[in-house]
């Protein structure tokens, strides 16, 4: 079980929260071809090791926030607010 | 050596001791027509069924640790083909159908138990989704029957069906050709019958990189036992694709989650059939030894540790206790899960890669095992052939970009 840092609330329990997926994914310019629609819809990083996703705090603030975290020990390496650029991890 | 019924006396007789190995060891060789990435059910199957099909026999299986030591051997046994579009039908009852002759096929018992999967409604409109999935698997050539809730309260006496029940039951779907198969067995009775046929399969051989020539095509593979060519290669790699993509430089639509399995202390039989309750989250049914083995839904981050989380594994067995009262008082034995590749329609992905001679077998998502022998005739043919086999045609990476996606979401039952 993570133990998610709020940047709203603390640190709270993972089963508060829900993952949304990758962040910082830019729509394309809509002149982009086919398989660039494609990859912008499904395309996806999907690394092993730090991967950079948000969340939302559904059973608190409902805030939606980015976290850094390793995908193998599931480490959590930065949290960061919407918008924001994200941090460089070493 | 045939395995049969006089083998097995003429070793009794002799203690067991003069058995020969399964299938060899060797160390690469410099170069192969066929590679194939990743030693699992889909890798070997590929591997048999071009050497037993299409007589392609120089071919190599690369594996990073054991065979069948991923997915594979995770996974919950369970084979069916109760799907939704015609596309699914046709090839998820192809692997049922020849999971139906595998044990002759490979000479191997894979020890598969047609014991059926009953789908349980729980609500007016499960009842309506069960006919609707019903109506479509029948229209697909595949069985199907409606079950009353007296039909489901026989099949599964340990279930609570009563009037008090948290979670009524209304009816159940019964596919009666599903059921479960040994998953140890399928992997070890491809790779025997693979290597009798002259396949290399070569374990504890990571990939570390791919070397290409000028049409961008691979003309070798880097591994952690040397550098090996390639005329052709294959990656089946379930969790791991999007990781072996990137390293051929290329990303795929797929989410790499854990998914969880369990089992309990061996109990005498108590439930025979497989069990999925859709809208609790959790299947299960018995192994022969008597554990009863349990699944649920998937974590849902991005994970490549093979753990779980505990919360989604403490929702699966809140959702068992509740409906089968009389296991709450089992204690598990072990936990744990397996990496799996998610794709957006819950389809898989088989064919044709942005690199010329490399081909995909991914995305199976949560269901790869029931998949394997039409998983490795697909893409057997595809190797041989140089396109796509009908049955493979629909699933090919071009969907995404054509947006003729082929939407199982909800066949798993389970949402994911």
């Amino acid at each position: 079980m993570l133990l998610i840092p709020c940047p709203f609330c603390g640190p709270r329990a993972e089963v508060e929260f829900r993952c949304g997926g990758e962040s910082h994914v830019q729509r394309p310019d809509p002149s982009v071809d086919d398989a660039g629609w494609a990859d912008y819809l499904f395309g996806r990083r999907n690394p092993k090791g730090t991967h950079y996703e948000r969340w939302v705090h559904e059973a608190g603030c409902r805030q939606w926030f980015n976290l850094a975290r390793d995908t193998v020990d599931h480490r959590i390496l930065a949290v960061y607010r919407m918008g924001e650029p994200a941090p460089e991890i070493r | 050596m045939r395995y049969s019924i006089l083998s097995l006396a003429s070793q009794a007789w002799r203690g067991h001791r003069g058995w020969p190995q399964a299938w060899r060891d060797p160390a690469p060789k410099a170069a192969y027509d066929v590679v194939i990435v990743g030693g699992g059910g889909h890798g070997l199957a590929t591997a048999y069924y071009l050497a037993a099909e299409h007589g392609i026999t120089d071919v190599a299986v690369l594996e990073k640790g054991w065979i069948g030591g991923g997915n594979t051997g995770r996974n919950t046994t369970v084979v069916r083909s109760n799907y939704f579009y015609p596309q699914s039908a046709a090839l998820y009852d192809l692997a049922l159908r020849l999971y139906e002759g595998l044990s002759r096929t490979l000479n191997y018992n894979i020890m598969l138990s047609q014991r059926g999967m009953v789908v349980l409604s729980h609500s007016r409109h499960d009842l309506e989704l069960a006919r609707r999935a019903a109506n479509a698997m029948r229209l697909n050539g595949v069985d199907a029957e409606l079950l009353t809730v007296d039909d489901v309260a026989r099949m599964i006496p340990a279930l609570d069906v009563g009037p008090a029940a948290r979670f009524p039951v209304l009816g159940g779907l019964v596919q009666a050709r599903a059921g479960t198969a040994r998953h140890d067995a399928v992997a070890w009775g491809y790779a025997r019958a693979a290597d009798a046929r002259g396949v290399d399969i070569i374990q504890n051989c990571e990939v570390t990189g791919f070397r290409r020539g000028a049409d961008g095509a691979i003309t070798a593979i880097d591994t952690s036992r040397g550098t090996i060519g390639a005329r052709r290669v294959a990656l089946t790699v379930a969790g791991h694709s999007g990781v072996l993509a990137g390293l051929a430089g290329f990303r795929l639509p797929i989410a790499s989650h854990a998914l969880q399995a369990m089992v309990t202390e061996p109990v005498k039989p108590v439930l025979d059939t497989v069990v999925l309750s859709p809208a609790t989250g959790m299947y299960l049914s018995q192994s022969d030894k008597g554990e009863l083995v349990i699944g649920g839904g998937l974590d849902h981050h991005l994970s490549y540790g093979q753990r779980g989380t505990p919360a989604v594994a403490h929702g699966v067995l809140a959702a068992v206790a509740e409906q089968f009262p009389a296991f709450g008082r089992l204690r598990l034995l072990r936990q744990w899960a397996g990496i799996v590749d998610v794709v957006a329609d819950s389809s898989p992905i088989i064919g044709a890669s942005p690199v010329p001679n490399l081909l995909l077998n991914c995305g199976w998502g949560t269901g790869g095992f029931k998949a394997i022998p039409a998983g490795g005739t697909l893409l057997a043919h595809h190797l041989a052939t140089g396109a796509p086999h009908p049955i493979a045609a629909p699933f090919g990476l071009h969907r995404f970009a054509s947006g003729a996606l082929i939407d199982e979401a909800g066949a798993a039952g389970i949402a994911h």
